[in-house]
């Protein structure tokens, strides 16, 4: 960089700069917080799979599902991340803190998104699959679950993006990730504000969401060639 | 063979779909399943695969109760088409053919040959394999479905109104190659349709069903249309079935007049005495073209072209239908309908009076074929 003393500027411009002098230090928040990003959304989708097929398939479990998910989604983040370690016995900054309470959030917007997958596939289609002999589990596996890849792709996306900036939040409480970049700035602005971390922080979380969100759209594109036949009859 | 032995399905709400159902769809025979909607014909279909469980009562496929069967093994081993074909949208045809086959276990590249065979069977080219179902046509999926469901060469097929959302025209073509599939393959076929044409062109033996699931009439199609048994049988098989019973009588060697004719490419002659001035325009192979009107296009000594022609009329074959004599009599310009041989020649022509003369007074013939 031109500037030979880039971290004592406060331009928000000169967040490279401080990126390169933290170097060591952010880059292991990066990589936190992309597992912190990711495991909770796995584990999510693990957990929302059995209860989305569930609504589907016993009907009247579908509105309360709905419901109950909705309502988790309204609890504040920074809440719940407090509310967690207390509630399962786990010291506070337990590094389970942060996937766990993550993870309740990832359920709650998977479930619905894998209950409308499934409501996805063609009556017919389903009907046929049972008639050829299909039984209930590998009618899940080999015919409703890769039909609804495009419905449960998008939901992955909108749960892993709004999931880098809830893990920012749980930086502010001191949980080691790139939301230590907005605690730092705040710590820094002493005499005036301090603007490098903050903006650092930002277009890290930025570029990470956008990255996740590439890796999706693609792995989507892989797993469904005959969405792109039907464009391009 | 097929049997359905007092089969009841009541739902929760108390509805009977089906009440008391005796029934037998002989082995090789397309047994079709007619009537209006909420008379139970697709319920019943279903619950010969177990797609429903009925109420009360038993079917039994050959020697072997179906309540007995696990429902996945029954089901593999009975062939199922339905309406919109119901294509698995993300597998390629040749995969979608060879569903059952890779369910049973068999090698890919075994399933995928017989997959193969069954597409050339059913009238699609080979570099329809690769594609998804998305980018073909409604008819062309429906051969789609008909190949699944023969993939694994099941002796027992349902059809569900299979040919019922594709127009007029390709659905004409699909029960013509159907009925061309059956006489190879001779499999025991229960098929349902609200389309009481489609029962007659298609059955062997139609079972007219009653709202309420209850059985009004069992009969060959013939005599469906001859001897209703009583007045909603009467009334869903159509105003105009005596006409159409003819389409079940053969009308044997029709005694033809001589019907003088002109070549395509040859003068149109002068003044014939012929007094309604039509002139049968045959081709080189002495096959009948069309119409020539004599004094209404092109002088004396002009050359007989394609654009002169009349082609109204329909064709009767000898050995065919008393039906197809009298519309080939009604449809055509002259009045004259043509007659012609197995092979296309023409044989002679006859008037609608001649073939109404026929139907009141039939020839000795030997007996209709079956």
């Amino acid at each position: 960089m031109i500037l030979a003393d880039s971290s004592s500027s406060s331009s928000p411009l000169h967040f490279w700069g401080y990126f390169l002098d933290h170097r060591a230090e952010d880059l292991r928040w990066l990589w936190d917080h992309t597992y912190l990003s990711l495991i909770p959304v796995v584990i999510g989708l693990v957990i929302a799979l059995p209860l989305g097929w569930l609504s589907r398939r016993y009907g009247w479990l579908y509105p309360p599902m709905v419901s109950i998910s909705g309502l988790l989604y309204t609890i504040p983040s920074i809440a719940l991340f407090v509310m967690v370690p207390p509630l399962l016995g786990l010291k506070s900054l337990d590094p389970l803190q942060v996937p766990i309470a993550l993870t309740v959030y990832s359920v709650a917007l998977l479930v619905r998104v894998v209950a409308d997958g499934l409501a996805s596939v063609p009556e017919d289609v389903a009907q046929a699959a049972t008639a050829v002999g299909y039984k209930r589990l590998s009618l899940l596996f080999r015919v409703e679950l890769p039909i609804a890849v495009p419905v449960i792709a998008a939901g992955l996306r909108v749960a892993t993006v709004s999931n880098v900036s809830m893990v920012a939040i749980a930086g502010t409480i001191g949980q080691e990730n790139l939301g230590r970049l907005f605690d730092q700035g705040k710590q820094l602005s002493t005499t005036g504000p301090y603007y490098p971390p903050i903006v650092l922080g930002i277009v890290l979380c930025v570029l990470l969401a956008l990255t996740f969100d590439l890796l999706i759209v693609f792995g989507t594109r892989m797993l469904t060639p005959w969405r792109r036949a039907v464009v391009g009859r | 063979m097929i049997r359905f032995e007092s089969i009841t399905k009541t739902y929760p709400d108390g509805t009977v779909a089906v009440d008391s159902l005796d029934l037998e769809a002989p082995s090789g025979q397309i047994t079709v399943l007619v009537g209006p909607s909420g008379c139970g014909k697709t319920t019943s279909l279903r619950m010969i695969n177990r797609m429903i469980e009925p109420t009360s009562g038993r079917i039994w496929l050959d020697d072997r109760d179906t309540g007995r069967i696990p429902a996945a093994e029954l089901r593999r081993g009975i062939g199922y088409v339905i309406q919109h074909a119901g294509l698995f949208p993300h597998r390629t045809i040749i995969d979608n053919v060879a569903t059952v086959p890779y369910l049973l276990g068999w090698d890919k590249k075994k399933a995928r040959t017989r997959a193969a065979e069954l597409l050339e069977q059913v009238g699609l080219p080979a570099h329809f394999a690769k594609r998804y179902p998305a980018q073909l046509s409604g008819g062309q999926q429906q051969r789609v479905g008909v190949a699944r469901a023969l993939a694994a060469d099941p002796p027992v097929m349902l059809m569900d109104e299979p040919f019922s959302a594709v127009d007029p025209v390709v659905r004409d073509q699909l029960q013509d190659e159907f009925l061309r599939l059956q006489s190879e393959l001779g499999k025991t076929i229960v098929f349902v349709t609200h389309d009481i044409d489609e029962a007659i062109k298609l059955g062997d033996q139609v079972a007219v069903l009653r709202v309420g699931g209850r059985l009004a009439q069992l009969a060959t199609p013939a005599e469906l249309l001859n001897r209703p048994v009583d007045a909603f049988v009467a009334g869903f098989v159509g105003r105009d079935r005596g006409y159409r019973a003819l389409a079940f009588s053969t009308a044997g060697r029709l005694s033809t007049r001589e019907e003088p004719t002109v070549r395509l490419g040859a003068p149109v002659p002068a003044g014939t005495d012929d007094a309604d001035g039509w002139l049968l325009v045959v081709n080189d192979a002495d096959e009948p073209q069309g119409w020539l009107k004599l004094g209404e296009s092109g002088a004396d000594g002009e050359v007989v072209t394609d654009a002169m022609l009349h082609r109204g009329g329909t064709l009767a074959h000898q050995g065919g239908s008393l039906r197809a004599a009298l519309d080939a009599a009604l449809s055509s310009p002259s009045g004259r309908g043509v007659v012609v041989e197995e092979d296309g020649r023409l044989a002679g022509s006859l008037t609608a009076s001649e073939v109404l003369a026929l139907i009141e007074n039939p020839l000795p013939q030997p007996e209709p074929q079956p």
